[in-house]
């Protein structure tokens, strides 16, 4: 293998004072990550959320990050411009202390993968009034794409572990390599 | 499975508190697509002519658009039927905002509300569960003070929630359904929820919405999107400020209102201020707007921004959208400051904002002219803006000349008598219209302010340009990609319109042209209206995104019915005659069909009836202005000729129709 190679690294940027808060963004991500592609829609499905509290002038997009066991202990806020945010606003945890980030039916975390295989995040290419931007920069890194895998598996394993119990799964695994 | 729509519908009784998830029949679908089209039907089965807007057996229905909830961008419309108290015909306000794709996203199509009940309530729907809950606490609440407090008792920063204020709880005729930055406005359907005794309809929903054939529809969405974006960056040259984009439109993005306010009328739709709009006057008015202004908002899944959210000094935050930002200025005569600050107070008590400033004006003016008195008007205030305010009160309140007042122009001029109805001069079919008066007859706008029924000009104007351009370069550059127009006839009309001599109004476009474009203009807002998109990207800007060829393909990907632009054409003319049925059965006709006196200076009584014989012909009704027998039955609608047959109607002869529903003051 060469020594080092390129990546490319996708950073959204979030300019909250464009948000009109339609959520086209939401509408988009949940009909991209159905099965079949687009073939359903449903924003609570979505991976990104805006916060959206018109009398107080709150709109925040924020995406699905990694999912966590616990809610954290204690909640700060913040004023910003004069507006208050619960900590909360900004995170991008599927966590217990919310709805966001779930599949509604199965309770299971959702994350988001910047639509993997499109051009560009489906959120930025719908977010006319761009608030939503991509930024593209080539960083070095060391690749170790079997770490991220693994880390992906953990994280979807873990997950069902705290919905079901690790005996439960261990079963349901028992009983998959059965049939195969 | 369905797609695009549910499927079902929520039937709530008031008067036992009984709540049923009805299945609804896909034909009726294919038939009469969705939102205004199956609430005309739910209507026409179920509503007869005896029903009047108060008694319970009207329906109210929130529909929501065939293709509400799917990624179609600014589809997100609900569409409210009832029988309005004002017209005494079927009303039929839309409101967009938020609410439409979260009842389909809870698994409902429409909710249809029935009967009264004794105590306020509030209907909360959250996906399988649904409730009428208490609403006595909420008495009196402002419409958005409404949605805050429910969502905040329910836990649910995310439901959506259509209100009404103190003056639909007290049955004003011109009370709206208030939906954060939308609303339901006009007909008076406010004043039908609260007659029901329904204070809101909260909902929040977590389901899927499906598509048929998926790829197809996001391949047309991404169309749509890629257009709006040429045509955002591409504004129409030679048209004034707002009809030269897109949107409803963005009227709180402009600040050039010299067209808004020198051409349309101040006061009771009487006085024309030209050389009002000054530099000082724009420099004024554009630092109000944008003192007050804390963001520019938008409906549901769309990118124009049409609303604000306004916050000024001393007053709650609220969100305005599109006229309402200079009817009430207008009214009064006053500037831009005062108009934007009674407009919060209007939009609490949910208020009309078309009619209930020319109410105002119209107490004003009979005030001035002695058929009302100052006994009529105790303590009030001597400045206009004070009048105003004192007014807003009066009728919210049904307190004193306000109750009669809270009835409209034409209701109160009748009640008030002595002359006062040649004040009430600016209504069709018993509904305020925009205040405008001018000089030369306009064929297209004769005719579709005559036989609209939407009874309002914004919700039936929209696709052919208003004016000529003048020269043929201007003509053909405007042509060269008017891909919207369903016949190639319509850029030889437009080429050959002239400002003077023979190719001008009024007779030019000629009657049949005329009809055409009428006819075009109207299918389209009828398609928006079934489908549930905003007539901001279709049916009401020049050049719009939606149009008559891509349209058939959305249905059909989205649902799964087969569709074509013959087909779709034949189901918005379904449904249009079936809306022309319900009123003609209530008692309007030809005789109804008249637009204001003074509308125009220089009218043409032999041309005005040419056009609407030659109109009513094109549309399969007769002289009357009746669907003839011949027509419904080609139109599939036989339960309707046979109706017709039954009541007597074909046969009434020259009978005047004195006993006619739409004759009676409501109870």
């Amino acid at each position: 293998m060469a020594d080092k190679e390129k990546k490319t690294i996708k950073t959204i940027k979030i300019d909250v004072d464009k948000c009109n808060g339609c959520r086209a963004c939401e509408v988009i991500c949940s009909a991209f990550h159905a099965a079949p592609k687009y073939s359903s829609n449903n924003p609570a499905r979505s991976r990104i959320r805006i916060l959206r509290d018109p009398h107080r002038d709150l709109y925040v997009p924020v995406y699905a990050g990694e999912y966590t066991v616990a809610e954290c202990a204690g909640r700060d806020k913040y004023t910003i411009d004069g507006k208050e945010y619960d900590e909360c606003s900004f995170c991008r945890a599927s966590c217990p202390s919310r709805e966001e980030f779930k599949e509604p039916d199965s309770g299971l975390p959702l994350k988001c993968d910047m639509c993997e295989g499109e051009e560009e995040p489906l959120c930025v290419k719908w977010c006319l009034v761009d608030a939503l931007q991509i930024e593209e920069r080539e960083e070095e890194v060391p690749e170790d794409e079997v770490q991220e895998e693994q880390e992906d598996l953990d994280i979807g394993l873990e997950s069902l572990a705290d919905k079901f119990g690790v005996e439960k799964i261990m079963d349901a695994l028992a009983r998959m390599k059965e049939q195969d | 499975m369905r797609y695009a729509e549910t499927g079902f519908n929520l039937e709530v009784d008031l008067t036992r508190g009984n709540i049923e998830k009805v299945a609804t029949d896909p034909k009726d679908t294919e038939l009469y697509l969705g939102g205004l089209g199956t609430n005309a039907k739910i209507l026409w089965d179920r509503v007869g002519p005896e029903v009047d807007a108060f008694d319970p057996e009207n329906l109210l229905i929130f529909g929501a658009g065939l293709l509400c909830g799917t990624p179609a961008t600014g589809c997100n419309r609900t569409i409210l039927t009832t029988i309005s108290p004002q017209t005494k015909l079927m009303a039929f306000s839309m409101m967009g905002g938020f609410w439409a794709p979260e009842l389909k996203y809870a698994g409902y199509d429409k909710v249809v509300l029935r009967g009264k009940s004794e105590k306020l309530v509030y209907l909360y729907i959250n996906n399988d569960t649904v409730e009428l809950r208490d609403a006595s606490h909420l008495h009196g609440k402002g419409s958005i003070e409404t949605a805050e407090l429910i969502k905040k008792e329910l836990n649910q920063p995310k439901a959506q929630v259509a209100a009404i204020g103190l003056a639909g709880e007290n049955r004003v005729y011109y009370a709206s359904v208030e939906q954060g930055r939308s609303s339901a406005s006009r007909g008076g359907i406010g004043a039908v929820m609260g007659d029901k005794g329904v204070k809101a309809i909260v909902v929040r929903g977590t389901k899927d919405i499906n598509l048929a054939e998926p790829i197809e529809f996001l391949g047309l969405c991404n169309e749509v999107l890629d257009y709006i974006k040429i045509r955002e960056d591409n504004p129409i040259p030679g048209v004034m400020p707002i009809l030269a984009g897109l949107g409803s439109p963005q009227e709180m993005k402009v600040h050039d209102e010299k067209w808004h306010t020198e051409n349309f009328m101040w006061g009771n739709s009487r006085v024309r201020r030209k050389g009002f709009w000054t530099d000082e006057i724009e420099k004024e008015w554009t630092m109000t707007l944008n003192d007050a202004k804390t963001r520019e908002i938008s409906c549901f899944n769309c990118p124009m921004k049409c609303g604000a959210t306004l916050s000024l000094p001393g007053m709650p935050t609220y969100m305005m959208k599109c006229f309402t930002k200079l009817t009430y200025t207008m009214g009064a005569f006053s500037d831009l400051d005062f108009g934007i600050r009674i407009a919060q107070k209007a939009t609490e008590y949910g208020l009309d904002g078309f009619s209930a400033p020319q109410v105002m004006a119209f107490a004003l003016e009979l005030l001035e002219n002695g058929i009302l008195t100052d006994k009529d008007f105790p303590d009030m205030p001597e400045d206009n803006e004070g009048r105003f305010y004192y007014l807003l009160d009066m009728i919210v309140n049904r307190e004193g000349v306000g109750d009669i007042l809270a009835k409209g122009t034409y209701w109160a001029a009748k009640e008030i008598g002595n002359g006062a109805d040649e004040y009430a001069h600016n209504n069709i079919k018993k509904h305020e219209q925009l205040p405008l008066k001018l000089s030369m007859l306009n064929p297209i706008y004769f005719l579709m302010y005559a036989t609209g029924e939407k009874m309002n000009i914004t919700q039936i104007e929209g696709q052919f340009p208003q004016a000529p351009f003048p020269t043929k370069e201007k003509r053909a550059e405007f042509c060269k990609d008017w891909i919207q127009v369903p016949d190639d006839k319509f850029k030889d009309i437009l080429m050959n319109w002239e400002f003077r001599g023979e190719n001008s109004n009024p007779y030019y476009p000629t009657v049949d042209m005329t009809c055409d474009i009428v006819d075009w203009q109207e299918r389209m807002h009828y398609i928006d209206d079934a489908l549930g998109q905003c007539a901001g990207l279709s049916s009401f800007p020049l050049k719009p995104p939606y149009h008559i060829h891509n349209y058939p393909r959305f249905i059909a990907s989205g649902t799964g019915i087969d569709m074509d632009e013959d087909k779709l054409t034949e189901a918005a003319q379904r449904y249009r005659t079936l809306v022309r049925a319900i009123n003609i059965r209530r008692g309007l006709r030809r005789k109804d069909e008249k637009p204001p006196e003074n509308h125009w200076k220089k009218r043409f009584p032999e041309l005005e009836q040419e056009l609407l014989d030659a109109y009513y012909k094109l549309k399969g009704w007769n002289n009357d202005g009746i669907p003839t027998e011949e027509y419904l039955n080609k139109m599939g609608l036989d339960y309707v000729a046979k109706d017709f047959i039954e009541r007597g109607i074909y046969t009434e002869g020259d009978k005047p129709v004195e006993e006619a529903s739409t004759e009676k003051e409501t109870n």
